[in-house]
């Protein structure tokens, strides 16, 4: 179990902004489940749930999702469920239970670039940016990209568009991490395609995603477009899964996603 | 740190550390319905509410949950020795250590779900293990506690 010296609970953005500069170790906690998990001596530990980051917040462009809204939110949100054919919510709806969810975090879920992540890969399939306290707003896939540096994870931002989006996983058990996981929009004409929990990181299938974009339906089936992506990520061994395995389910997974957008 | 918790529709004034769980502090408070059965958040064992809403109080730091409305199972026990009733005339009470943090999920469910199915049941209850494995019995019991209500 985790301890904490001193902790701080800022009302505002600005105060939040103040405290980073004056620790710069400072840990902002999330919804502590996996925090939990370790034996970490916290100095100072910074707690952001007053600062009204818990709501998600629809404009008519954008659904703006706050740091401390947890999975349970997300999973219930009429917005999130009615756009992007309810992929977020569905790729939340299989971690743990509903009492998890309600503790768990948007934002540690995002900021900690977790391998095993289910919303990873459902917020890359969609025009999401995360807004950073010290970094600015930029595309998640641009911070994904980066190394973790001291910052505060504030918002996610989502643009409203009419694309399709599935989301699928696969797990040993119904509660359990997943062993793999994918997702594949569609907005016009571009696709993209996600696989995560390889066991690392989510990421875009570039070259299967422009192989499907450029091709006009019909003349590359699903299967060619899912064996690419198979071939162009790597992928790891653990517990769960092996290499292998892992590679040859995500010729399953992709398909069976590709063939969900375009039913 | 010092801190007001409203438990059960009393407010308690305690003072928590400021990385001490929800779950230990109900229980330096006397609730012992609050069982800790795996500590790595998946059991369910320790949930109580939060505004209704079921969380795990093992995973809730307690100073989170300040003017909040925390009911544990102390709080609901009408409610709680009805469906704990039809869990026993089911056969399904074993060890009965899983009893009380089930039970509060049941309830949750049956306040937010309006005639859930059977998926939905045990969707919801995916979050609370029973390690006797007494889950068609719980099933049985959920879905009698639940018709007693349609009735």
């Amino acid at each position: 179990m985790f301890t904490i010296e001193s902790l701080h609970q800022p009302q505002t953005l600005s105060e939040v902004k103040q405290l980073v500069e004056k620790y710069p170790d400072i840990t902002v906690l999330g919804g502590c489940g996996f925090l939990k998990l370790s034996s970490r001596k916290i100095p100072v530990a910074l707690d952001l749930s007053r600062c009204e980051l818990e709501k998600i917040h629809e404009t008519e462009q954008h659904i703006e999702i706050g740091a401390m809204v947890t999975l349970r939110d997300i999973e219930k949100n009429p917005a999130l469920n009615q756009w992007f054919d309810g992929a977020l919510p569905k790729a939340v709806s299989h971690i743990l239970g509903v009492q998890f969810r309600s503790c768990a975090t948007i934002g540690a879920s995002v900021y900690a670039k977790y391998g095993f992540s289910d919303i990873l890969p459902a917020l890359l399939a969609l025009d999401t940016q995360v807004e950073l306290l010290r970094g600015g707003r930029m595309p998640l896939v641009d911070f994904l990209s980066k190394p973790i540096t001291r910052d505060v994870l504030t918002r996610i931002v989502i643009t409203k568009d009419k694309r399709r989006v599935s989301y699928q996983n696969l797990r040993n058990a119904g509660a359990d991490f997943p062993l793999l996981n994918a997702a594949v929009s569609k907005h016009d004409a571009e696709w993209k395609i996600i696989v995560g929990a390889r066991p690392a990181r989510a990421e875009i299938a570039v070259q299967a995603s422009k192989l499907l974009t450029s091709s006009a339906y019909g003349t590359v089936d699903s299967g060619t477009v899912a064996m690419a992506a198979s071939m162009e990520l790597a992928f790891g061994s653990n517990n769960k899964a092996s290499a292998e395995y892992r590679q040859a389910m995500c010729q399953v997974l992709v398909k069976r996603a590709i063939e969900e957008v375009l039913a | 740190m010092k801190l007001e918790l409203l438990i059960n529709q009393k407010i308690y004034a305690l003072d928590v550390a400021p990385d001490e769980m929800l779950a230990d502090t109900l229980r330096s408070k006397g609730f012992l319905s609050i069982r800790k059965g795996c500590d790595t958040s998946c059991c369910g064992l320790c949930t109580v509410w939060i505004d209704g809403k079921p969380v795990l109080s093992c995973t809730m730091l307690s100073f989170r949950v300040a003017g909040k409305a925390i009911t544990t199972i102390e709080g609901i026990q009408p409610e709680a020795e009805k469906f704990a009733r039809i869990l026993a005339a089911e056969g399904s009470e074993q060890c009965g250590f899983c009893s009380p943090g089930f039970i509060m999920t049941v309830i949750a469910m049956k306040n937010e779900l309006k005639n859930p199915t059977e998926q939905d049941i045990q969707h919801y209850l995916a979050g609370n293990l029973c390690r006797c494995t007494g889950y068609m019995g719980q099933m049985r019991a959920i879905k009698t506690y639940l018709r007693g209500e349609v009735q």
